[in-house]
């Protein structure tokens, strides 16, 4: 029991941390809470769906696909909202704003164009396989979320601590102003960084839609505030801080649900979010990352 | 009047006060000195409650302010102004001027609801007021400007207006004449002298050597998060120490 | 005047509506005001709600005595979560309010008093028109008068900048609770008021969207005076209604206005002058 309930954890933390690697990501370079996240999520999934079920795509070139569909989303977004606000120096809550916007936008867009049932992938999509281990039942599709999350993040991982583009995405997390003097292209950067943690988090919507074999329009919804208790948790723009908290979310939402109540493990993240706020508001890891004018 | 005794502070394990000591008198200009980056404005963030000491301690008037808030401090007597000009620049000047009386402003929540004889006469008194204060900087006549429009200099100025509108009975200005050319310092030097004799003891800090010797009628010099000397501005100009901190730095009297 | 009756009778819902909608874009101005963005108040809307149902359906208390609990128990709330809270600036405190409103939406949705997700059913319908005009009144009054003292050019200074404010001898963070829970008392008069004229109240009205249609009635009308919160609830009532054919993406509509007055109108519709940042200064704790 306690085994299977610790494969759920991982599951369900593995998707959390890739999501709010994208988030975390974002607030780190951009500077921005963008709480469109949850909505490109959600796109993520629809367009695997979608792709999955009008022209047949084999799972993994929808997931593919539906990573760029996203990553494409996200990039708009910085171009068309994130850039104008950033020419214009707003302060810090307008960006924000102007994402709830989107996110609405798109979920009641999704709304009208798909419905607001529940949709599922077709039947055979999601490979059925199941290995039992001792006396845990290891679903094949559960394999292939963790490991697809897992290399997801160590690739982005690897990416920011080795290359040369890691570093300076890590100088415009310092200062931007710093950086653009260093001969960066830090609006370049912005863009790109926007793209990667759009495809992120879309990607992040296909393996719970896989999981739960369950897509609605407004499945952002949650998940963001998941994210949020996530960077919060892992300290803002903290990218380990974000994997180790999104996976301590998964378990500690998975065991109070399964030894408490199912109704307490909703409010799990939120109480957590909210102690970490009053003791601790840099995270539990980290320091907030503070950024130089 | 203001009594700062073993002050110390460090950020983590960098030390940036240590066993600070010095009175300012009641009344008069006292002046801190002391190279770019040895603590000064630290040291007006401790008094003014902003930072919480690491070590000693600060009393004003035999009071102690350790734990109080700033706008505790304010109350108590201490206003100041900020090296980086912090005026409130969507407002008007006279709407600036009236912030500083908040404290001093008191009427309830029914005399207001109620717009009572009482709140009306205690608005239009520090509306009076603020005039007054605006005159004294001769900033009057553009009562009713939003502050953002103000030059540089006149920003600074409506920022004394502001501070001596909470009726300190001590102004702690923080490089008061930072980023001004030589024709606006004396402006300013002048309007410092004025509030001065107006009864309000004036503690300033500095890095420019020839503004403070001018003005001050004491001062402490400050280096390396240390008091090196203190003393009349005479003294001061002899002493080894302070010449040697400032030539060693190669920038006696010239930083802006 | 049958005309005027039926007209009456097919509308009314929407006057009243246009009424809670100020009355809520005003309890979202008064934390604007001081630069905080407060996510919170359609989870204080759906206490007042709650508290007045329950009152009315179980208790039978008499309507006036219902109404005021309506305010007093949002504020009591916003008093303790308040003070802890208040600390955290910017951003912080818009995630920790937008979670304050996720626990409210869980707790009401798993409560066997509340109903549950069907929420409540058969609330007395004791709301009068002259019952909301009267306390849209009273607020505006109230408001305005704020507005012209100490306290709303306290609120403007700490909405410039909280640090030179408090240096003025301003308690920065006694006007910061004092506007949260005022802005809370609002917006859970609106609730009470709501869920007596609707007849049936249910947790989906009280979440995340909601809360995001109250911010962009404040932001559309804009920001810089009382009338500002009002222009904005109001067209954002009427208009789904002219444009009913929007009615599957009404949402969306609320998305793009919410987006396009961020980027080309910073200071909301027919607001041109004044106030020029939103809030001077966002971000960090």
């Amino acid at each position: 029991m306690l085994s299977q309930q610790l494969l759920n954890a991982l599951t369900l933390g593995s998707v959390y941390a890739l999501f709010a690697l994208g988030f975390t990501l974002v607030f780190g370079v951009l500077a921005v809470i963008n709480l469109s996240h949850g909505a490109v999520f959600m796109v993520g999934s629809y367009a695997a769906l979608f792709l999955v079920t009008r022209f047949e795509m084999p799972l993994w070139l929808a997931l593919l696909a539906a990573m760029a569909v996203s990553g494409m989303l996200g990039l708009l977004i910085d171009v068309l909202i994130l850039k104008p606000l950033r020419a214009r120096n707003a302060p810090h809550l307008i960006p924000m704003i102007a994402t709830i916007g989107v996110a609405i936008t798109l979920s009641s867009s999704a709304q009208g164009i798909f419905g607001a049932e529940i949709l599922r992938f077709p039947e055979g999509t999601i490979p059925a396989g199941e290995f039992i281990i001792g006396d845990v039942h290891v679903r094949a599709i559960e394999i292939g979320i963790v490991g697809i999350a897992f290399t997801l993040m160590a690739v982005l991982f690897l990416a920011i601590r080795r290359t040369q583009l890691g570093r300076a995405l890590r100088a415009i997390a310092e200062s931007p102003k710093a950086a653009s003097l260093l001969g960066i292209n830090v609006e370049g950067l912005f863009h790109g960084t926007s793209f990667v943690a759009a495809a992120l988090g879309g990607a992040a919507g296909v393996l719970i839609g896989l999981d739960f074999n369950a897509i609605t329009p407004l499945m952002g919804q949650p998940i963001l505030h998941k994210g949020i208790a996530v960077i919060i948790l892992g300290g803002m723009g903290d990218i380990r801080g974000a994997l180790i908290a999104g996976m301590f979310l998964g378990f500690a939402e998975v065991m109070s649900k399964a030894y408490l109540s199912s109704q307490l493990g909703d409010a799990v993240a939120f109480g957590l979010l909210f102690l970490i706020l009053l003791v601790r508001p840099s995270g539990m890891f980290g320091r907030v990352l503070e950024r130089k004018a | 009047m203001l009594a700062i005794s073993k002050l110390g502070k460090h950020f983590g394990g960098l030390s940036v006060l240590e066993d600070v000591s010095f009175d300012v008198p009641a009344g008069g200009i006292f002046g801190l000195i002391g190279p770019n980056g040895a603590g000064k404005t630290t040291v007006f963030n401790l008094i003014t409650g902003l930072l919480k000491p690491s070590a000693g301690n600060i009393s004003f008037e035999g009071r102690d302010l350790a734990g109080l808030a700033p706008h505790s401090v304010t109350r108590l007597g201490i206003a100041r102004t900020f090296q980086n000009i912090r005026i409130f620049k969507e407002m008007t000047l006279l709407e600036n001027v009236m912030i500083g009386m908040h404290q001093h402003l008191a009427y309830g929540p029914v005399a207001l609801f109620l717009n009572s004889p009482a709140c009306r006469a205690a608005e239009a008194e520090a509306r009076q007021r603020a005039l007054e204060l605006l005159s004294w900087v001769r900033l009057d006549h553009r009562a009713e400007m939003l502050a953002d429009n103000l030059s540089y200099g006149d920003q600074r100025k409506l920022e004394f207006a502001r501070a001596l509108a909470t009726k300190p009975r001590l102004l702690l200005l923080d490089e008061p004449v930072a980023g001004m050319n030589p024709a606006e310092k004396t402006v300013l030097m002048e309007e410092i002298r004025n509030i001065c004799q107006r009864g309000f003891g004036v503690f300033l800090i500095e890095h420019d050597m020839r503004f403070v010797m001018g003005l001050c009628d004491r001062v402490a010099v400050l280096n390396f998060g240390r008091i090196i000397a203190e003393g009349s501005p005479d003294e001061i100009r002899n002493n080894p120490d302070v010449i040697e901190a400032y030539l060693g730095r190669e920038d006696e009297g010239q930083a802006s | 005047m049958e005309w005027l009756d039926n007209y009456w009778s097919t509308y009314n819902t929407l006057v009243y509506s246009i009424g809670v909608h100020a009355l809520l874009a005003l309890s979202i101005w008064l934390t604007l005001a001081c630069g905080l963005l407060s996510l919170a108040n359609a989870a204080f809307m759906g206490i007042g709600a709650y508290v007045s149902a329950l009152l009315s359906l179980q208790a039978g208390w008499p309507f006036a005595a219902v109404l005021a609990a309506a305010g007093v128990v949002p504020a009591l709330v916003a008093l303790i979560i308040g003070i802890p809270t208040l600390r955290l600036s910017g951003v912080y405190l818009a995630m920790a309010t937008l979670a304050f409103g996720e626990v409210v939406r869980i707790i009401v949705l798993n409560l066997e008093i509340t109903g549950g997700p069907e929420g409540l059913n058969g609330i007395p319908q004791s709301t009068q028109g002259w019952h909301i005009l009267a306390i849209l009144a009273f607020t505006i009054y109230g408001l305005a008068r704020l507005r012209r003292s100490r306290v709303g050019r306290a609120f403007e200074s700490i909405r410039e900048d909280d640090v030179a404010a408090s240096l003025m001898g301003i308690d920065v963070a006694r006007h910061k609770l004092f506007a949260f829970v005022l802005g809370a008392t609002i917006a859970g008069v609106a609730g009470g008021l709501n869920a007596h004229f609707t007849f049936f109240i249910s947790p989906r009205e009280y979440g995340f969207e909601n809360a995001v249609d109250i911010l962009t009635m404040a932001i559309l009308g804009g920001i810089g005076s009382l009338v500002g919160p009002m222009r904005g609830a109001t067209i954002l009532t009427l208009l789904p209604e002219l444009l009913r054919f929007l009615h599957e993406f009404r949402g969306v509509f609320n998305g793009i206005v919410l987006v396009l007055v961020v980027l080309f109108l910073p200071k909301g519709l027919w607001e041109p002058r004044r106030i020029k940042a939103l809030f001077a200064r966002g971000g960090r704790a």
